[in-house]
């Protein structure tokens, strides 16, 4: 297990939601990254944690930028420092919104064109910073405040869109596993090129559950499968921590789903294709873990 | 040293000369040479920058914001369209005072497309809080590209610059151009105040409350205000250095006119032969070019007394030419005669997507002129 370091970088002023995964994700990442870091922020829920001027509770420089435009800026930015020879860490730290639907062609951009960076979207599954509207990352039949009845269409499949840009490093997390996440950031910002890191990040005022329940939620969003841990190091798949475990026997899905208000509605046939949907990406990554194996051992 | 170039091609001799060090464009007609040229100029090591191929406008603005927070001199290049779709990181950029420059190929925006020159697409960004200068000659876009550094980059004014040249009749014509061998001192290396610091962490663009939020819109016009003094000088000192004078705007045969045609960019050029023509016939014309839009000069004096012909390659839908009501607000005492009855300038619309307008029509708006009217050239109602 890594040595987490005691200093701290998110200060004791933040203002998160009781119970805010993000602000956790936050703290781990900082930790792994320290000081010598610049954090890129669209308009997000880190908006707001943060604080509020003339005050800051983060202790590495922040820079907001326009929704949109995470990932293009922090391009400029990547390439102004590494002109002048400096090797600052370049991290964009994005929600869902501002990563799978404004914000997706500034990451795509930036990820082709190789810009050494990492990128970490934190996934609260919709726009929680607007009060909870639905994201092309929530899941089918979750209530958001424009999805009333449910929302009908699937998650958008984020990490297959950013593996198809071929990154030399790119890896999923969940706030309950901090060490996981710890060690991904660690191994990400040792890896020059662009990363990113695909982190769940349940969020009790969204997905109405008692904000005590966070880590709960995590870890049951894991060991159902319904969130899948793992990393690729230039292509490379590696199924990491709990999720070993959870692709051999998971746990029921509907325990994750029956812990949160927001698929209180959600109809017997939205909950089968939850299940689908995570049988088969689990099968997916299992299969691509297998033929890859066989491919090292012929080797 | 002297030779031969186009518009673009002067701009990104400047950015060559000016050593920049990010530069993070998206090529659009009529801008492209220009990316192409910088391209060029970073892969055969002429410029010692980083290029970044950016897939779009918003993230060319995104990326020279990111580079210009840490400091280094930071370019981009854009044209109509691509203006329009970066105007969220336009005003993005001046807010977050960020000496960002740009040239801007004016052209029309769509639909139905149009490539040829207009200047809506610019003014339409002229409440930004960026600096906004309009050339007419090659030699003055390669000129001001240079001055728009040492503009932008001031400590008084920290604010983006704007250089605007029309689509085609400037981009793309070919005139004598003299670069600087040795700019010397001229631009000194950047010295951003806010730039980031990693020992010295703070939040940039946080959750602001009002009085502040009020604040800084209040520095953003005291530093628009303070750039006069600090253009004044940058363009006295290239004066100075290398010869060629430039001042707020630009004055042919105004001392003794009795009617003075106001235009920017290749129109207030043309207008220059037209003045001829019409002194030939003994109407004692002259032109007065702006040059600077974003701060907009005072232009009371100059215009004192005199009749007025205002060409707008450019309109505001619901109000009229820009040029001509920037003019009638800001140089409103100059057209109020002692006998208290206004004469108002003469707002002619001309050029808009292209549209040819030769000297002989500009000499014909001015025989033609009506005090507070409009002509939209060439339409017949």
């Amino acid at each position: 297990m890594a040595e987490i370091p005691d200093e701290e970088f998110i200060l004791k002023t933040t203002s998160a939601c009781a119970g805010c995964s993000a602000s956790l994700i936050l703290r781990y990442v900082t930790k792994a990254a320290g000081k010598d870091t610049v954090l890129v922020i669209p308009a997000c829920c880190t908006s707001v944690i943060q604080g509020v001027y003339p005050n800051t509770a983060v202790n590495v420089p922040v820079y907001n930028v326009a929704f949109a435009s995470a990932a293009a800026v922090a391009s400029g930015m990547s390439e102004a420092f590494r002109a002048v020879g400096k090797k600052t860490n370049v991290i964009c730290f994005a929600g869902d919104g501002g990563t799978v639907d404004i914000g997706i062609q500034a990451l795509s951009g930036a990820l082709e064109r190789g810009t050494d960076f990492l990128y970490i979207c934190y996934d609260n599954e919709a726009y929680s910073n607007t009060g909870m509207q639905r994201s092309g990352a929530t899941p089918i039949g979750a209530k958001t405040t424009t999805t009333p009845l449910g929302k009908n269409e699937y998650k958008k499949d984020l990490d297959a869109i950013v593996e198809a840009h071929n990154p030399v490093y790119m890896a999923t997390a969940c706030s309950a596993y901090p060490v996981d996440l710890y060690n991904k950031v660690k191994k990400a910002l040792s890896i020059p090129g662009p990363k990113f890191i695909h982190v769940l990040s349940p969020c009790p005022p969204g997905w109405r559950f008692p904000s005590e329940k966070t880590i709960e939620l995590g870890k049951l969003a894991v060991t159902s499968g319904m969130w899948l841990l793992y990393e690729r190091e230039n292509g490379k798949l590696t199924i990491t921590g709990a999720s070993k475990a959870a692709m051999k026997k998971s746990t029921p899905i509907e325990d994750y789903l029956k812990a949160q208000g927001r698929f209180r509605t959600a109809t017997p046939e939205d909950i089968a294709m939850l299940k689908e949907n995570s049988k088969r990406k689990m099968a997916r990554l299992a299969h691509e873990a297998e033929a890859q194996a066989a491919e090292a051992e012929e080797a | 040293m002297l030779t031969f170039s186009t518009g673009n091609k002067a701009v990104a001799t400047a950015v060559k000369d000016a050593k920049t060090v990010v530069v993070a464009a998206y090529p659009i007609t009529p801008q492209t040479e220009v990316v192409e040229e910088t391209a060029n100029n970073v892969a055969s090591g002429a410029l010692k920058a980083r290029y970044i191929p950016v897939e779009s406008e918003h993230s060319s603005m995104g990326a020279c914001i990111g580079a210009a927070a840490t400091g280094v001199r930071t370019f981009t290049a854009t044209s109509s369209h691509g203006l329009v779709y970066m105007c969220e990181q336009i005003h993005m950029s001046a807010a977050a005072r960020l000496p960002i420059v740009m040239a801007n190929a004016n052209r029309a925006l769509g639909p139905g497309w149009n490539i040829g020159a207009e200047h809506t697409d610019s003014m339409s960004m002229r409440d930004s809080g960026w600096l906004q200068a309009y050339v007419s000659t090659v030699q003055e876009a390669y000129d001001t590209t240079l001055m728009a550094f040492r503009i932008a980059e001031n400590e008084n004014v920290l604010l983006p610059v704007m250089i605007n040249l029309d689509g085609f009749l400037l981009t793309h014509i070919t005139q004598p151009m003299d670069t600087i061998d040795d700019l010397g001192d001229y631009l000194p290396p950047t010295n951003t105040p806010h730039a980031i610091d990693i020992n010295n962490p703070g939040g940039y663009g946080t959750l602001t409350p009002p009085t502040e939020h009020f604040k800084f819109r209040h520095d953003i016009q005291r530093g628009m205000k303070d750039s006069v003094a600090v253009i004044e000088d940058a363009q006295a000192d290239f004066a100075k250095r290398f010869g060629r004078t430039y001042g707020m705007y630009e004055e042919y045969l105004c001392d003794d006119a009795d009617v003075v045609i106001v235009a920017a960019g290749t129109l207030a050029k043309e207008s220059e032969v037209a003045a001829d023509i019409l002194r030939k016939e003994g109407i004692k014309a002259g032109v007065l070019r702006i040059r600077w839009l974003r701060p907009f000069p005072d232009l009371t004096a100059a215009l004192k007394g005199k009749d007025v012909v205002v060409i707008d390659r450019d309109y505001s839908f619901g109000l009229g030419g820009i040029l001509v009501n920037e003019i009638r607000t800001k140089a409103l005492e100059a057209f109020i005669g002692k006998d208290g009855k206004a004469n108002l300038p003469f707002s002619v619309i001309a050029g808009l997507g292209g549209q040819e307008v030769t000297y002989d029509d500009i000499a014909d708006f001015v025989r033609n002129r009506k005090s507070g009217g409009e002509l939209w050239f060439g339409v017949t109602e």
